[in-house]
């Protein structure tokens, strides 16, 4: 076709036409909303809960995240490099001084403890970051420095201070810390020293060697220092796994809610189109009502993700509370990170489905041209690309699984995985149904199979969220449920002694194990030391080897008489997390100083701590370091309370110097607990989204499905039994996703467990399989399709004989 | 260091000084103020005086390398006080800070440094003489032999010097008025240092020898509220004269200054203000800021008139309280070197 | 001349290659003249009245409308072309079933910015659809909603008409009367009018008959 330019011109001008064209052409987009307001209902709905579900996620680590971030900040942790001492917890200040003027620059930090409340000092004068996140410049610097200076707080923490010193209430200030100039927190503690010195990262031309000035520090690089991000993180995963995977959900179900609305207005679109619309004037209005329908929808969906964090976030609090120790607001703030976020996914999901209606829109005929048996064909097409795409995401998938070895290529595996198994479902659907058809020669059974695969391609989408909810739930319950499992045993092997006693002074250690040992109970004394193992920090661990060692502990990989050697001092044990590092495994020899150097019997798992960590006899450790009293003692008794009692009395110990073990074995275990109710809520939402969208999926259908199912009726089916049928068919469509998702849920955790897991922490949690609660999951999953197609099914058995009866009036 | 905690610290003492009372022994918050006639005694006024807000030990060097290359050098010591007096520990109400620059013809360094007082990190002693932050010192047996080191990430120096004359001081025999409203400071120097030793720089030491210039000035009350910045300039010519005069740019666009003609032999003339005039022939874009880089330097009396010109029109201080600080030519009736140093010109 | 096709091709295409649908048709229709266009199933009728409304384009060959070539624009020309100067009437009404009546009659001429009050009251008294103005298009019968549609159609004041099977979904009764009345307003403006056609007594009603077989005129 060869255009004319002049052509164009001759119509007159078509820039003035638009505006006017825009009221009418709005207008009739509108009215049909107005008309079906159910349907503006449901689009909405599906976008706040898709948001909802996606933004809730994302607020509950974005707090969880920016606690710790407060933490880090005010103590400079994990950005810079300190210098700690190589014993006790103590520098001199005149070491702190000595350093600055050999040319070492360094600022000091205090730590300290005072009413349950972390005191921590730093010398805003010279501290790399003022006193981190604090708005100290709001105080004149004279309330600040000195003895008597103000600390800075949140509300909270302010309050369990009292009146023991001016406070100034700062949100800022991570949770249960409060921060103040070193002279004020040295005053509070009554101490005169320090506890390490933060090292500024700009240093001058020459300086001297540090074990000339202060041999008995030494240096610990700041990837070491963050123990509190890294710990969480492994709970983060967790949900960052759940938020992803509903992501994907969330732009399923977008997508399918777009689509239901260009799907209803088909005829409308034509008819504006006939009457003289341009295709792009169209397109752009449609877009403009669809983009802000979906800011709507999506504003609402982060008002509804803001009510769930702010409903499980004391729960998350807790949790990580009580697992790792650390410190989470239990209160939520709007962050722009994630209800941002919320917006952008629902607004990008929209944009995303927009843009292939859009294409299919500009392809579609003016008018209805109705060739079906082409629109199969393409049907079938269309099938066999999504195998090939879902085959390659697969192998992909498979390769990956190999190579991974880094966080960013477990999540990528994990997209692979995902989409790859998506994009599988359709065409597996329709060849069990295809299969399935002929297995009976009722024409009911063999009509709801060939019925089912020509819904098929309307329901994909709808099932393929369903297949990523069930999987993405299969897979984080086995994550949980094995993290647990797995914690469970370790605790009970770390936890074994009955009674933990912690000691100040080495007399109060010698008069302790004296005590004990004169009692006849099983004691296992711990000493520690920090170290350098294969280049790596790591702590060396002296222990008495013992009954409870070798029963309780479990091993990763070991040799024969792993204790008889360790005990003989002839080897050591490793950590798993210092194993995998430093690659080294039982059989290895491993140079623990001072020119000693010992054979590896055994890597043991240590969940949770993310130091390397030697395990040697004490006999080693005293050759090593003979300085090192034990200042830890396990003690084996049936009757720990009385034992306190009596050691309180006996040696004048304070009493929360001494820790009764099934008091933090039952904490710890409540703290799962409310996991996994985090975890279940997560679940039943996330299945909620993928029910949605098959009810989304099934009211498009419905208009289609009166003139396929009349001649059925015709020929004698009641209304009834076809409202029977079609809910048959979304449980038994929902069956075949489960049977598929089964497989690729357990996949999913295998990353997560053994791949994510091991590249974010270096340690390899166990798989376990959890039968029951798949079990459940699936009939969680069939009622959610049920629940979905109740409605459609329902109005699908009452609808009027009359619209039956048209289908064959209307032909011809 | 949190740039804004500094501000505070420093700029503080300036937003205070509205009383503007002098000749009163104290102020409001209970710091001495200057009062004329004051009698130094010495080596004790070499060393702190902590009843004062604010003090400085600020010595300048134009030097020269084996191959003539002309260098600038700055070591500076100050000291400011939250309160007046001196406690032990983190008690101590002072704060120190401290400059150190290297210029040469193409490029400028800088560092800085901070100290608490109280803990030994910093001070200032009279005898032996020894000014210390960190590892940066100014020390010897007396005010006339003196070593000093200073360095930063990228540079470096270490550095001897000698006194070939006597102390000279400022104004009313060491009470130098800064405003109308009789702001003051006690103000005295040793401009006639001859020093040598070495630079470390990133293409290597080299060896450099020249006249440095040593001022002590220490007030509670050393701007005036009007007064928005300062234009100071230490010249020294030819002929063995030497120049100090400063300008102090005030917000209504008038300008208080200041000068003393030093004689061969120490003997000092002050004026008072208005005879020392300066005036930017040439400003440079450096931070952002636009900064006079070119001078025209007069001095009626003595039939001075001159142009001062920057070595290194980028010789700016980027440290927390900005400013621009670096070795000068000096050509006409009276051709010879010094130091310049320009504050409060603001970002655009 | 109102319309005029000169030696007008189109083919469609599937998998096993092409299918000639016209294969060089040339007519005329001069303003104020009645049409019709008749063929059996497949003879490509409304091909060519799709081509004729800028609904699709031809292959080869020139249509003219109003004085217009149609056959160089792109959609957004046709689009132009079609809110302007052409109405269309189809087999299946295509009212807007979210709009009422009312709202569905005044489209078109709000589209072209030719909203006259005055004519929409004159079109809905000749049609008889005054009492249905605030229903909506559902609950009105086949003949009401062909009222409507020919109300939307003619109250854009189109230079030309095209309908295509207007009377398809109708009774012979209905049918005849709405051709009828058609008839009679497209007379009162001189408007063109095309019709498409399977009916012997709706092409008949018309000035002229062109007849199309096998992608020819007879």
């Amino acid at each position: 076709m060869t255009a004319t330019p002049e052509a164009g011109a001759v119509i007159g001008a078509p820039h003035r036409t638009r505006p006017r064209m825009i009221g009418p052409c709005l207008r009739a987009l509108l009215s049909h909303w107005r008309r079906n307001p159910l349907q503006l209902f449901a689009f909405l709905a599906g976008l706040a809960l898709a948001t909802a579900l996606w933004s809730g996620v994302q607020a509950i680590n974005a707090e969880a995240r920016a606690s710790y971030d407060a933490a880090a900040a005010t103590l400079g942790e994990g950005q810079y490099d300190q210098l700690l001492p190589r014993s006790g917890d103590r520098i001199a200040q005149a070491r702190y001084v000595a350093l600055r003027r050999a040319g070492w620059l360094v600022s000091p930090i205090l730590e300290g403890r005072l009413n349950g409340v972390r005191l921590v000092g730093v010398d805003p004068v010279t501290a790399p970051a003022g006193l981190g996140g604090v708005s100290i410049a709001e105080e004149p610097a004279s309330a600040v420095l000195g003895p008597s200076g103000r600390l800075f707080a949140d509300a909270e923490t302010a309050q369990r201070l009292g009146d023991l010193v001016d406070i100034t209430v700062d949100p800022n200030v991570a949770p249960g810390l409060a921060v103040g100039d070193i002279g004020a927190v040295q005053a509070l503690l009554g101490r005169g020293d320090l506890s390490r010195l933060i090292l500024l990262p700009e240093q001058p031309l020459a300086r001297p060697a540090l074990a000339e000035i202060a041999p008995e520090l030494l240096v610990q690089p700041s990837s070491q220092s963050a123990d509190i991000a890294q710990l969480t993180d492994s709970f983060h995963l967790n949900l960052t796994a759940f938020g992803f995977l509903s992501f994907c959900v969330g732009l399923f179900i977008v997508h399918s809610a777009l689509g239901l609305a260009f799907e209803q207005r088909r005829g409308m679109i034509r008819t504006l189109r006939a009457l003289g619309t341009p295709l792009r004037f169209l397109v752009a209005l449609i877009a403009a009502e669809m983009l802000a329908l979906a800011a709507i929808g999506a504003a609402l969906g982060v008002l509804l993700g803001f009510l769930i964090a702010a409903a499980l976030l004391p729960d998350v609090a807790a949790t990580l509370r009580g697992l790792y120790g650390a410190q989470v607001s239990g209160s939520l703030q709007l962050r722009a990170e994630w209800w941002l976020s919320g917006f952008g996914l629902a607004l990008f999901g929209t944009a995303l489905a927009l843009a292939g209606r859009i294409w299919r829109v500009a392809r579609m005929p003016l008018l209805a041209g109705g060739r079906p048996r082409a629109w199969v064909a393409a049907h079938a097409a269309r099938l066999r690309l999504q195998a090939g795409a879902a085959l390659a995401l697969l192998a992909a998938a498979a390769v990956l699984a190999f190579l991974a070895d880094d966080v960013l290529t477990g999540f990528v595996l994990l997209g692979c995985l995902n989409l790859g198994a998506a994009l599988a479902l359709p065409p597996i659907a329709e060849r069990v149904s295809r299969m399935l058809q002929p297995w009976r020669r009722t024409p009911v059974w063999r009509w709801f199979w060939a019925d089912t695969r020509q819904q098929l391609p309307g329901l994909s989408l709808a099932l393929m969220a369903l297949l990523l909810a069930v999987s993405a739930n299969v897979g984080v319950a086995t994550m949980v449920s094995s993290f647990r499992l797995t914690f469970v045993a370790f605790l009970d092997q770390r936890l074994a002694p009955e009674l933990f006693v912690r000691v100040e002074t080495a007399q109060e250690s010698a008069a302790l194990e004296t005590y004990l040992l004169g009692r006849g109970l099983e004691v296992l004394p711990l000493r520690r030391a920090p170290a350098q193992i294969a280049g790596l920090p790591a702590r060396l661990m002296g222990v008495r080897v013992g009954p409870t060692y070798r029963d309780n502990w479990t091993f990763v990989a070991a040799d024969a008489d792993v204790w008889d050697r360790v005990e003989a001092g002839s080897a050591v044990l490793l950590n798993e997390q210092l194993a995998r590092r430093a690659d080294l495994w039982p059989g290895d020899v491993v140079a623990l100083g001072e020119g000693l150097s010992l054979p590896i019997a055994g890597v043991v798992g240590d969940y949770g701590n993310p130091t390397g960590q030697v395990v040697l006899s004490h006999a080693v450790f005293e050759r090593l370091h003979p300085d090192r009293f034990a200042r830890q003692f396990g003690v084996r008794t049936a009757s720990p309370a009385a034992l306190r009692a009596e050691i309180s009395a006996a040696l004048g110990l304070p009493a929360n110097a001494m820790v009764d073990q099934a008091v933090v074995k039952t904490a710890s275990l409540r703290v799962f607990e409310r996991t996994f109710l985090v975890t279940d809520a997560l679940n039943l939402l996330t299945l909620g989204v993928a029910g949605f969208a098959i009810l989304m999926s099934l009211l498009t259908l419905a208009d289609q499905r009166v003139p396929q199912l009349a001649p059925v009726w015709a020929l004698g089916l009641t209304r009834r039994q076809l409202g029977g049928l079609e809910l048959l068919r979304a449980v038994v469509l929902a069956l075949i996703v489960y049977l598929c998702a089964l497989p690729v849920g357990l996949a999913l955790g295998w990353v997560l467990l053994s791949v994510v897991n091991v590249a974010a922490f270096g340690w390899q949690l166990p798989i376990y399989l959890f039968p029951y609660d798949y079990a459940l999951l699936g009939l969680y999953a069939l009622a959610a399709a049920a629940l979905a197609a109740a409605w459609p099914a329902w109005r699908l058995a009452r609808t009027p004989l009359g619209a039956l009866l048209k289908v064959f009036s209307n032909e011809r | 260091m949190n740039a804004r905690l500094l501000f505070v610290l420093v700029l503080w003492p300036f937003a205070a000084l509205g009383q503007g009372f002098s000749g009163l022994g104290t102020d409001a918050d209970g710091f001495a103020t200057p009062a004329p006639g004051y009698a130094f005694s010495f080596p004790a006024d070499h060393a702190a005086h902590p009843d004062f807000r604010i003090e400085w030990w600020y010595l300048t060097a134009n030097l020269r390398g084996p191959d003539g290359t002309p260098y600038g050098l700055q070591w500076t010591l100050f000291r400011t006080a939250l309160a007046p007096g001196e406690e032990e520990g983190w008690r101590s109400p002072q704060i120190w800070f401290a400059h150190a620059a290297v210029t040469t013809p193409e490029r400028h360094f800088a560092a800085e440094r901070f100290a608490r007082g109280g803990i030994g990190q910093a001070g200032v002693e009279a005898t032996p003489f020894r000014a210390w932050i960190d590892e940066w010192v100014l020390e010897g047996p007396d005010f006339d032999h003196l070593r000093m080191t200073a360095q930063g990430p990228d540079f470096g120096y270490q550095m001897a010097l000698t006194a070939q004359g006597p102390l000279v001081f400022h104004g009313d025999a060491g009470f130098s008025v800064k405003s109308v409203e009789g702001q003051a400071s006690y103000y005295y120097s040793q401009p006639f240092f001859r020093i040598e030793g070495t630079l470390s720089l990133p293409g290597g030491p080299v060896e450099v020898t020249g006249e440095a210039w040593l001022d002590r000035e220490w007030s509670s009350q050393p701007l005036s509220e009007r007064q928005s910045g300062w234009d100071w300039f230490s010249l020294s010519f030819a002929d063995g004269h030497k120049l100090m005069g400063f300008q102090l740019r005030q917000t209504d666009g008038t300008r208080y200054s200041a000068a003393s003609w030093i004689a061969p032999d120490g003997t000092l003339t002050a004026f008072p203000d208005g005879a020392f005039r300066a005036r930017p022939l040439e400003t440079h874009r450096v931070a952002g800021r636009d900064v006079p880089v070119a001078w025209q330097v007069a001095l009626p009396d003595r039939a001075l008139d001159v142009t001062v010109t920057a070595l290194n029109r980028d010789a700016w201080m980027g440290v927390s309280i900005p400013y621009w600080e670096g070795p000068v030519t000096v050509t006409g009736s009276h051709p010879g070197i010094g130091y310049l140093e320009m504050t409060g010109y603001p970002e655009e | 001349m109102l319309l005029a096709f000169e030696n007008v091709k189109k083919a469609y295409h599937d998998g096993s290659g092409a299918i000639p649908v016209l294969r060089g048709v040339s007519f005329s229709l001069d303003a104020g003249q009645t049409l019709a266009l008749t063929g059996d199933s497949g003879s490509g009728k409304s091909t060519l009245l799709h081509i004729a409304g800028g609904l699709e384009a031809a292959d080869s060959g020139h249509v003219h409308v109003a004085g217009q070539e149609v056959t160089g624009l792109d959609d957004r020309g046709r689009s132009d072309l079609r809110r302007s100067q052409i109405a269309l009437v189809f087999q299946q009404f295509n009212l807007i079933p979210s709009l009422t009546v009312a709202a569905n009659i005044g489209f078109h001429a709000a589209l072209s910015g030719r909203d006259d009050p005055a004519r929409i009251a004159r079109l809905v008294a000749a049609l008889g659809l005054q009492d249905q103005l605030h229903k909506y298009p559902e609950a009105l019968s086949g003949g009401q909603q062909q009222r409507v549609a020919i109300a939307r159609a003619l109250a854009a004041r189109p230079k030309l008409l095209l309908a295509d099977e207007p009377t398809g979904n109708l009774d012979e009764t209905t049918a005849a009367d709405v051709i009828e009345e058609m008839l009679a307003l497209v007379a009162m403006d001189g408007t063109g009018l095309m019709v498409v056609t399977h009916s012997a007594k709706v092409a008949a009603r018309m000035d002229r008959g062109l007849r199309l077989t096998g992608g020819l005129l007879e």
